[in-house]
């Protein structure tokens, strides 16, 4: 198996730039989530892996061999469609065969897979049964059975579960993430939904306007944003993003309501070198309910939402709403003011110009 | 509703529907009861609703003369113009619902083809046909109904390859097809019942027409319908054989549309929600 390697990949549809300079390396048997907004070009730059979409310019190579101008079926490579793309006039068993017939697999080895991929599916019951007399689970199940029996090198997968409700949706990723584990092959998968990405992912690819804004492994996205975007995308309930100013003279930021938050001397010296607003970032999950007066922010309450074991508290600062994230026992859902400290430790700055991070 | 007016209204909907079906099948009785007619009996006022007995002179007439061969000729010329439209027109229509050949208004411009009034090119399609020699010979026919019947296949199937999602093409591309292969192995079982519908309908528009094959042919390739107007004469009308060739002419159509009601049925109703 070889890592694929996309090369200034470009795509023009007429005037649009659906797809701008991509240049991204996708480990051998990695699992990697292009994520962003709808028509960011996650799904475009999908397309163009699986040869369905022709790139402008750029090259999309396995290994060292170029791929791109090869046929779709000459890229050994298997999809699973959003859609499920199952042939309603064939079986579940014919579907799954369906990739092998075509390819001239002997009648023998075409049984012993699609039996081997339904087991592991739990398909096996269903084989006789047409597409339109399955649940949405099971569709999807066959489709990706269809995409396993083919052994391929490469398997993408375009937005695969969004069909499905979310209890279905929470049992298919872990299945998706079992069955990543046990065929050790290259996925490649799209989806507009981060907590898919985040639980998913060895690598996210974050895309916006047909860009990369960020790339790297889930956890490093998530605590080393470099952007304002990236920062607001990741992450559920989504990063709280406060403009502050700071000071030249003391070690402090002021939020937008007048309160005081203390932050240390080397931190105080970047953001101020910075210049003009900042962007303070803190995740809801980043506060802790505090009784002291010092380094604690005085919030009053606008509403209590429990979601079970944590509760989110919203609040504002002037015109700016925040949440927090707190465990629900430590709550006391009667109050109408509280008082919060920040982990500073685990906070973002950003620029309020660029939207940058400030490091 | 009480029991009393169910049962009234089930009475009215069952009287409805029996005077539907007398007023729509009577015709078709009567034509086959004249085909099975004595001369007295057609011809006997008041009319003899029922023949006294079943009369297949007629029919033998129309076998041993001859006559019988029109409707040969109309199975050859409908038959043949309507595979060839079918292979051809779906062909030209997957190119233009799936590649956008000729553009976006490619396939309105190919439907204002059968807009024309058929009686308008009358004249000039009988003058290309004599100088290319092809009046009274089946090619000639079949040309003709294949180009006529084509603007309505490919606009048809356009229709319903648009409505088959190009997903499941691109998954057999990727699943190892050529592009061949995947008209027919997936567009052509996805679009069979619009298939079906359509060659029905081709089949029907070139079985039924009288106008080209009154003007093309003279004796070698008549087609049924030219030949029963054979029977009206100045001097006397042969009902009795407008009767039997008519039944004959009927029975082919009765078979297809017979056979393939389900596939028309369904056909139709993809094309009526296709939007």
């Amino acid at each position: 198996m070889s890592d694929l390697v996309l090369s200034k990949v470009n795509k023009h549809y007429g005037d649009f730039h659906a797809v701008k300079n991509i240049n991204l390396t996708i480990e051998s048997g990695g699992f990697t989530v292009l994520v962003g907004p709808s028509g960011c070009g996650k799904s475009t730059l999908l397309r163009s892996i699986a040869g369905l979409e022709q790139i402008t310019d750029g090259d999309v190579s396995m290994g060292e061999a170029s791929i791109k101008d090869l046929a779709p079926r000459d890229r050994n490579l298997a999809m699973v469609f959003q859609s499920y793309a199952l042939y309603p006039f064939l079986s579940v068993y014919e579907n799954i065969a369906f990739g092998l017939r075509a390819r001239k697999v002997p009648a023998a080895e075409i049984a012993t897979k699609v039996e081997e991929a339904g087991e592991l599916l739990g398909l096996t019951d269903y084989f006789e049964r047409k597409p339109r007399e399955l649940s949405g689970g099971q569709r999807q199940r066959v489709a990706i059975g269809r995409a396993i029996v083919r052994d391929a090198e490469l398997f993408l997968f375009d937005e695969p579960l969004s069909n499905l409700d979310a209890k279905l949706r929470d049992e298919m990723r872990e299945e998706l993430k079992k069955l990543h584990q046990r065929l050790g092959k290259t996925f490649v998968y799209v989806t507009h939904d981060q907590i898919e990405a985040m639980t998913l992912a060895d690598q996210i690819v974050l895309l916006r306007d047909g860009e990369i804004v960020q790339n790297g492994p889930p956890m490093e996205l998530f605590n080393q944003p470099k952007n304002l975007f990236v920062a607001s995308f990741l992450g559920s309930p989504s990063m709280n993003l406060i403009e502050v100013s700071v000071p030249n003279d003391k070690n402090e930021m002021v939020l937008p309501d007048g309160q005081v938050l203390e932050i240390d001397q080397s931190r105080h010296d970047k953001l101020s070198k910075n210049g003009g607003k900042i962007i303070w970032g803190i995740r809801p999950e980043h506060f802790e309910i505090s009784g002291e007066q010092q380094g604690t922010l005085s919030c009053e309450i606008d509403v209590f939402q429990p979601t079970g074991s944590q509760m989110l508290v919203s609040f504002r600062l002037k015109d700016t709403h925040v949440l927090a994230e707190l465990p629900t026992h430590s709550v006391d859902n009667s109050q109408t003011k509280m008082r919060l400290v920040p982990d500073m430790s685990r906070t973002h700055f950003f620029s309020a110009d660029t939207g940058d991070r400030i490091d | 509703m009480s029991a009393a007016g169910s049962k009234n209204n089930t009475r009215k909907r069952l009287a409805l529907g029996i005077i539907c079906a007398v007023v729509f099948f009577f015709p078709i009785y009567w034509l086959a009861a004249i085909s099975v007619k004595t001369p007295d009996e057609i011809f006997a006022y008041p009319p003899v609703w029922l023949p006294k007995s079943i009369d297949l002179n007629n029919y033998y007439v129309l076998f041993r003369d001859g006559d019988v061969w029109t409707v040969f000729n109309s199975l050859v010329t409908a038959g043949i113009s309507t595979v060839i439209a079918m292979v051809l027109g779906t062909f030209a229509a997957y190119s233009i619902a799936r590649y956008k050949t000729g553009g976006p208004n490619f396939s309105m411009w190919i439907i204002s083809q059968r807009m024309v009034p058929t009686i308008c090119i009358a004249f000039p399609v009988f003058l290309l046909f004599v100088s290319l020699k092809l009046v009274d010979t089946y090619i000639g026919l079949i040309l003709l109904y294949t180009a006529f019947n084509l603007p309505y296949v490919i606009w048809m199937m356009r229709g319903y390859i648009q409505d088959v999602p190009i997903e499941l093409e691109q998954s057999a591309y990727i699943d190892g097809l050529g592009r061949f292969q995947v008209i027919l192995k997936v567009v052509f079982p996805m679009v069979r019942a619009g298939l079906f519908a359509t060659a029905v309908f081709t089949f029907i528009f070139a079985w039924n027409d009288f106008l080209f094959a009154l003007i093309l042919t003279r004796s070698d390739v008549t087609t049924y319908p030219v030949q029963v107007t054979g029977y009206f004469g100045s001097q006397s009308t042969f009902w009795g054989k407008i009767g039997a060739m008519s039944m004959l002419g009927m029975l082919p159509m009765f078979f297809v549309v017979a056979t393939m009601q389900k596939y028309i049925v369904r056909g139709m109703s993809m094309g009526a929600v296709k939007g």
